[in-house]
């Protein structure tokens, strides 16, 4: 190897170690956590969230979720806030109104009680509703916690809202003490059923997981790791509604 | 280990075939036909152990190695080809048992398989807990403070025991055990009923599962929900093991053997193929015909779904067609570690389970990437077949001196006969 070349070796390593400083340095701000396409593409819409983006009229959106739709003690960083910001950055000229609705420990039989309710309240265009884990941790019956999940998005469509379910969140720590599998395909049969745009939080967090964005299998992060998964859900949330409503086309145009 | 074994049939070949005909002349009715004594059915064993590794290969996180198994190409998963088999070789074993000492004594050795069953069970459950309680004392982020609400169950021990010994509380990946207790605990009913007429037998069995189906009919389970693997459904798999055993098999070569069995299988195991494929490559999902998809969604595992039976029978037909039982590959020694699993499946079935949570733990406290993953399948396929290796030298060498006066035991687990 001639000695030039050895130089050139050298200041090539130290700039990368640099860009790599400084990737760690950025960390905090958004980071890779990409989404394959086919995880964010879906065949279902919604069309009024679609009309009133059109018409410039406000967007009301309602989340309803367990304790998995946010961050304890610091709700700003979960991803119902998340998506809100994204939202308005993607919409600049529609306003905005996202509400949280916490059903803590609530199975999706026991939420379907007072949704109607809450949709009476809100009167939301977009009703998000993040549901299965507490299912799954006290093992409902799947067939019970699917017509539970049939009748909620049944009750909520006739509210004239339109609707989109976030299912499990990947959590590989209790994959030996709570069984997802059926919760995941019974969310996935009612959205296909109700025509009803499913987002796939635990595929996506697992794709996270394999391509080394986040160490989910960890154990000791504070709420540093959790908020940094909440902003990459929320971005991603915030693509798959406007790509639902099929207005990235619209905006474009 | 060799407490385990569980001495059933000792006689020798010319005694076992005097009684089958005593048997068979005694009661005028189609008599329940063993096959000859003779060679170890083989086939049996390598399957067994084929579905030991690929259990434990399931129960561990996705890996390269989870694409070997055999639920990612069709409905069908290991369970079904464990449940069968178990019942084929429980019916064989425990059948000849009831035909030369009587229904007491066939039942008092099922219900001391039973017990072995049960103990083992306790002792995984032991493991578990001593595992999730070190994870529950030990794992904090916020990401999944719900998830976390799972262990609340370590806050009232006293109620939780109780209901583990009672069989209602399961964690996650201890349900074929129970499912295994509650099958042999209905054996010595189902084997007599087997005697008197195997195909009415059969037919109730078809009953109980629709009736099933059409009532919603489970068990529950502890806190709350029910039984992963409804016993009312899988009984159908083991009975059916059962009565294939019991010369229902032998009765049915002549469909297994004809061309349009042969083409509705292939057909079907190819459409379940393709089926499976838009589950791994959802792209390929706009191919599904929606009125398809609306029709035959969910596929429960619970109870044990129409299409996964049929996958299964579809596998089962190719199996026995293309894999005659005098293949010489049984013999190859490549194939002798699988076949040696599946000699002993209670011993490396619980292994196997302990094994997947040791691998959850090494793959939480160490991390890793995809190679960790599957080297920790590959160790813990190894181990397995080592412990098999250990297993079966104790019974063959360390355990004989002691037994010479008794004549060789049969274990439930040993399939096939003997000579």
């Amino acid at each position: 190897m001639r000695p030039g070349s050895g130089t050139v070796l050298v200041l090539t390593l130290l700039a990368g170690l640099a860009a790599a400083g400084l990737a760690r340095a950025q960390d905090a701000a958004p980071q890779a956590c990409e989404v394959p396409p086919y995880l964010l593409s879906t065949e279902s819409t919604l069309p009024k969230v679609a009309e009133a983006v059109k018409n410039a009229r406000p967007l009301t959106v309602l989340v309803v979720g367990s304790r998995s739709s946010t961050i304890l003690s610091s709700e700003n960083s979960a991803y119902p806030a998340r998506l809100q910001a994204a939202l308005r950055e993607k919409l600049p000229s529609t306003p905005i109104n996202l509400s949280v609705e916490l059903q803590t420990g609530k199975t999706a039989e026991e939420v379907d009680a007072g949704l109607v309710k809450l949709v009476e309240a809100k009167r939301p265009t977009l009703v998000i509703w993040q549901t299965g884990t507490v299912d799954a941790m006290r093992s409902i019956d799947p067939d019970d916690f699917r017509g539970a999940v049939d009748e909620g998005v049944a009750a909520l469509q006739n509210a004239g809202a339109d609707v989109v379910l976030v299912n499990l969140q990947y959590s590989p720590r209790t994959e030996t003490m709570i069984s997802a599998p059926p919760y995941l395909d019974n969310m996935r049969v009612v959205a296909q059923q109700h025509s009803v745009p499913l987002f796939d939080r635990f595929a996506i967090m697992r794709h996270w997981n394999d391509a080394g964005d986040f160490d989910l299998f960890s154990t000791f992060h504070g709420t540093d790791m959790a908020k940094r998964v909440h902003a990459c859900l929320g971005r991603a949330l915030s693509k798959f509604v406007l790509d639902a409503a099929r207005l990235d086309q619209a905006q474009q145009n | 280990m060799s407490s385990i074994a569980d001495p059933v049939a000792g006689t020798s070949r010319s005694d076992a075939k005097a009684s089958n005909a005593k048997a068979a002349a005694a009661s005028s009715a189609p008599a329940i036909a063993f096959p000859v004594a003779g060679e170890r059915e083989l086939r049996l064993d390598l399957f067994r152990g084929m579905a030991l590794w690929l259990i434990f290969i399931d129960h561990l996180p996705t890996n390269i190695l989870t694409w070997f198994t055999i639920r990612n190409y069709g409905f069908s998963d290991a369970t079904e080809i464990f449940i069968f088999i178990s019942g084929y070789t429980a019916a064989f074993v425990y059948g000849r048992a009831m035909l030369e000492a009587g229904f007491v004594v066939a039942t008092a050795r099922i219900m001391r398989r039973v017990w072995q069953i049960y103990v083992a069970h306790v002792f995984l459950f032991t493991i578990f807990l001593a595992e999730i309680s070190y994870v529950a004392t030990r794992f904090e982020n916020p990401l999944y403070s719900e998830e976390m609400g799972i262990m609340d169950f370590l806050k009232q021990p006293d109620v939780t025991i109780v209901q583990a010994l009672l069989l209602r509380f399961r964690p996650v990946n201890m349900d074929v055990l129970p499912l295994y207790i509650v099958l042999m605990l209905f054996l010595p009913i189902i084997l007599w009923l087997m005697k008197w007429r195997p195909d009415v037998s059969l037919g109730l069995s078809v009953l109980l599962y629709a009736l099933t189906w059409h009532f919603d009919w489970y068990l529950t389970a502890y806190p709350s929900g029910f039984w992963i693997f409804n016993p009312f459904c899988w009984q159908l798999l083991f009975v059916f093991g059962a009565w294939c055993a019991l010369g229902g098999a032998q009765r049915m070569s002549r469909i297994l053997s004809s061309p349009v069995t042969l083409w509705i299988c292939i057909i079907y195991l190819v459409a379940a193929f393709f089926v499976t494929l838009t589950w791994h490559i959802p792209q390929l999902s706009f191919l599904m015909p929606k009125r398809i998809e609306q029709w035959m969604y969910p596929i429960t595992k619970t109870d044990l779904d129409v299409l996964r039976f049929a996958h299964f029978l579809a596998l089962a037909a190719l199996t026995v067609r293309f894999l005659p039982k005098d293949w010489s590959g049984l013999k190859s020694r490549w194939l002798r570690p699988l076949i040696l699993c599946g000699q002993h499946s209670l011993e490396i079935f619980c292994l196997g389970v302990f094994l997947a949570f040791a691998g959850h733990f090494v793959l939480a406290e160490v991390g890793g990437g995809a190679l960790t993953h599957a080297l920790i399948s590959l160790a813990g396929i190894l181990i397995m077949w080592g412990m098999a290796w250990v297993i079966s030298w104790y019974k063959h060498s360390a355990d004989k001196g002691a037994s010479k006066t008794k004549s060789r035991a049969i274990n439930a687990d040993m399939a096939g006969g003997s000579a």
